[in-house]
């Protein structure tokens, strides 16, 4: 049972490693962009939702509603401002300035926050449970995570597939030239797109510091994390994300299921193997 | 009108004599200066070789690592376990740890080259993550926590603490020098004519025959190569390891890319140029703490938008100035 119990935790805690991911396979479907800095702008966004809390007293996922839109603004203002200006045929400008980001922010709120780790309180929520199974008791604090993750993901999708938004992300993705002789401004689509990562960013922030501890280095795994379940789903695959985060999840609870130093280890080595047998992922959708 | 082929300018001539001059009393340092200008100068040619190095491989190779800090550590790791457990002396296991971090890199480069551009660089990381929770599993160097050098080994290296000050020093400056040399005339080669054409354009390069892939492997397994005995070398100087300092992304990686960025990335002069502004910067202001590490991201990110060739390539583009000439120009004689 003890197996079983660890896997079910995996696969909920897959949830959040695909809020990880969708931001960031998002962006990269539109522009090619990976954000280096994703990790560090998911914990600023925890960070965010830390102020926010102390100051109005809100219900941590209360506080959605107004870090969601903070976020996607700042997103947009990222982009329009700063990242549009690197985007082109060369790979190195914008890896290397959200590069230069991850530093800033790491730093910033270490000025800002200190060392100190922090938690946000979701009360009631963060310690009821109900069993599933004789020795399997779910949490509803990583059920309503998972479920979040399902919903935004198919949120992306609709959006993706179903609305003129999404073709015109499509249009860019496919080929951003003809795109522009179609009428679109590829800058503010890029905008755009950043500006619904960022809201993902905010959500996935959120429930970051609702589950566990942070403090402002933990960024970097974060981003390492979203990454990992990217490639193990397949590029450019919305779904392939949440299939990749369970995996990544699932491979985590195992290796610390035998050892708890294998928990980080057993999740790389799972994204390794991937990459080694499928290099495209399992559910590949663009080429890299 | 005649017209003659030169790869050297005066410029190039002078500066020439003037390195040679200058590597000549840096050699000599131990005889002019403190223990405190050894360390200074030695540490100045680690983050040296390390930024030539990292940018042969982003600034010409195309292949951006945000992971070399995987063989930094796994260098250093290798001159632990060399010393401690093999009984070889430390400046004898730098050359091990090269050997040993070249062979490892070439499985790691087979899984990474998969992945491409920017996903390269984030997977060159994990890798980094997976070697650093690897050596912390092991117990026998001390696990998570990390060991030190048993001071009977530095002893047996030479008998006095200035002596062996001495040939750690006159060992960082020649793997530095060595490795600005190495890439000076890798980039005049055959090879550092593939690299240069892939820096340019890669779609070209291949339409005329060049074996890009072959080319990236062979720079990715050299520069791991050397980086390993730098890493070997920087915990020579630090006498103790553990996994978080052997495997930081941030002193390992994030300084040498805005090392490469601030100077110039795919020039040869860049790197050089950058590890002085790096260490004038880091004289004044590492005192500010983390908000020296803001500004210098800072700096990389306003310099990327605003010239992206960095504070060299601005140079040459405005005097025409080349000090280390890989090129061959065509001048005009009237």
């Amino acid at each position: 049972m003890e197996w079983v119990n660890a896997i079910i935790q995996g696969i909920l805690i897959g949830g959040l490693y695909a809020l990880f991911a969708a931001g960031l396979s998002l962006i990269f479907g539109v522009m090619r962009l990976v954000n280096i800095a994703h990790g560090d702008f998911i914990v600023a966004a925890a960070y965010l939702a830390y102020v926010v809390v102390a100051a109005t007293g809100l219900h941590p996922l209360v506080s959605l509603v107004i870090i969601v839109p903070l976020s996607a603004v700042a997103g947009y203002a990222l982009q329009a401002g700063i990242l549009n200006r690197t985007i082109g045929d060369d790979l190195l400008p914008p890896l290397l300035v959200t590069f230069g980001l991850s530093v800033i922010l790491q730093n910033g709120m270490l000025e800002l926050f200190t060392a100190d780790s922090r938690k946000l309180d979701a009360g009631l929520l963060d310690i009821q449970n109900f069993n599933l199974l004789p020795g399997v008791n779910i949490g509803y604090m990583p059920l309503l995570m998972f479920v979040a993750a399902i919903i935004v993901i198919a949120g992306l999708q609709y959006i993706f597939y179903r609305t003129s938004l999404g073709r015109a992300f499509r249009a860019v993705s496919d080929d951003g030239e003809i795109a522009q002789i179609m009428g679109l401004d590829n800058r503010k689509i890029f905008a755009a797109a950043m500006a619904l990562s960022f809201g993902v960013i905010a959500i996935a922030g959120v429930f970051l510091a609702v589950r566990a501890n942070f403090d402002p280095f933990v960024g970097p795994s974060r981003l390492i994390f979203g990454f990992e379940a990217v490639i193990i789903g397949g590029l450019g695959n919305l779904w392939g994300t949440l299939v990749g985060g369970i995996i990544l999840g699932v491979a985590q609870a195992i290796g610390a299921q035998i050892d708890p130093g294998w928990q980080l280890l057993a999740g790389h080595i799972a994204f390794l193997l991937v990459l080694a047998i499928k290099p495209r992922g399992l559910f590949p959708r663009i080429d890299g | 009108m005649n017209t003659s082929i030169t790869r050297a300018t005066p410029e190039s001539r002078i500066m020439a004599i003037v390195s040679i001059l200058l590597i000549a009393l840096l050699a000599a340092a131990p005889w002019w200066g403190k223990t405190a200008d050894l360390r200074l100068i030695g540490e100045f040619m680690i983050y040296l070789s390390l930024a030539c190095l990292w940018n042969l491989l982003a600034g010409y190779a195309g292949l951006i690592s945000v992971g070399q800090q995987a063989y930094v550590g796994f260098g250093g790791y290798m001159l632990f376990t060399c010393a401690i457990y093999l009984g070889i002396s430390p400046l004898l296991a730098i050359p091990v740890a090269g050997v040993l971090g070249a062979l490892i890199s070439v499985p790691v480069a087979l899984l990474v080259f998969r992945l491409r551009g920017a996903y390269f660089a984030i997977g060159t990381w994990v890798v980094a993550e997976v070697f650093r929770l690897g050596f912390a599993q092991i117990s026998s160097l001390g696990g998570g926590s990390g060991t030190s050098l048993p001071i009977k080994v530095m002893k047996e290296m030479a008998r006095s603490k200035w002596m062996r000050e001495m040939m750690v020093f006159e060992t960082a400056l020649l793997l530095g020098v060595g490795t600005l040399l190495v890439t000076y005339l890798l980039l005049r080669s055959r090879i550092g004519l593939g690299l240069t054409a892939i820096r340019d354009s890669e779609v070209a390069s291949v339409s005329l025959g060049v074996r890009i892939e072959r080319i990236k492997l062979i720079t990715y397994v050299a520069v791991a190569g050397i980086t390993s005995m730098i890493g070997a070398l920087i915990f020579i100087t630090k006498l103790r390891i553990t996994p978080d300092a052997a495997f930081s992304v941030n002193e390992w990686t994030a300084f040498v890319i805005f090392i490469v960025v601030i100077g110039g990335i795919g020039t040869i002069e860049g790197p050089i140029l950058g590890t002085i502004i790096f260490f004038l910067l880091r004289e004044y202001l590492s005192d500010l703490g983390s908000l020296y590490l803001m500004l210098l991201g800072g700096m990389a990110i306003i310099i990327m938008i605003v010239a992206p060739k960095g504070i060299w390539g601005y140079v040459r583009e405005r005097f025409d100035l080349s000090l280390f000439p890989v090129g061959y120009r065509v001048k005009l004689d009237k």
